[in-house]
């Protein structure tokens, strides 16, 4: 292993389950390996790290909040949801096989270290508040920010 | 099983699928001193490639893999 720090960064724009499957699995395994990792969640991908109550301000922003709520065991997967029934059965799938359960892959992330980071602008357009996002995340910044962090990194994904 | 290993640590992943075996190893690692050895049996086939690539990553070695039936056992080996 070479002396540089071995970092991994992430954008997470899909707000999708399997998606954000896919993110925190690369995410936990990165930070297993060694790698310090960083996740940036912007538009959809917020979803993932919503608290799940109900958000908005202003008319649209409330609309949103309904149709687009979020909360990590609300999100369905990209293709066969089916109005519910695709995450119901993924979900089955899954734990039948002993695949982990996305909250609790998000809490392995987290109890590894992973950063978690919420875009700003992102927030502002859809009117979700830090209040409304889990208390580990670690930070709401900007674009520079991230690339800070992304610049750095020998792994980077857009997911 | 013909030469045996003495391990500090027996691990049991059987039943964990990817990433929590390579989660768990990469924690465990840390209750070994340097030099220490980890026994550990999953039931995860990736293990077969993960565990490796793992090891190369992090500095460590895999000492050996053995297979049973659907249960493969390994030894890693803390070496920072």
């Amino acid at each position: 292993m070479s002396e540089e720090k071995k970092k991994a960064s992430m954008v997470v724009f899909s707000g999708d389950m399997d998606k954000v499957m896919a993110a925190f699995i690369i995410a936990t395994g990165a930070a297993a390996m060694g790698y310090e990792t960083t996740m940036f969640f912007t538009f959809w991908g917020l979803k993932a790290i919503q608290k799940g109550n109900r958000t908005g301000k202003g008319f649209f922003g409330k609309m949103l909040g309904i149709m687009n709520r979020g909360g990590i065991d609300r999100i369905g997967p990209s293709r066969f949801n089916f109005g519910g029934i695709g995450r119901w059965m993924f979900k089955k799938m899954m734990s039948d096989k002993g695949v982990t359960p996305l909250a609790q892959l998000r809490q392995t992330a987290i109890d590894l270290g992973v950063k978690l980071l919420a875009c700003q602008m992102s927030m502002d357009v859809m009117e979700i508040s830090r209040e409304d996002l889990i208390d580990e995340v670690a930070d709401v910044v900007g674009v520079a920010a991230f690339i800070g962090e992304a610049g750095d990194s020998q792994i980077n994904l857009f997911i | 099983m013909s030469e045996t290993i003495k391990a500090d640590l027996e691990l049991n992943l059987q039943g964990l699928m990817c990433p929590l075996p390579v989660v768990k190893i990469s924690q465990a690692i840390k209750n070994v001193p340097v030099g220490g050895i980890i026994e550990a049996t999953a039931t995860d086939p990736g293990v077969m490639a993960d565990i490796p690539a793992w090891a190369k990553s992090t500095g460590n070695e895999m000492l050996k893999v053995e297979k049973e039936g659907k249960v493969i056992r390994f030894w890693v080996k803390r070496l920072k």
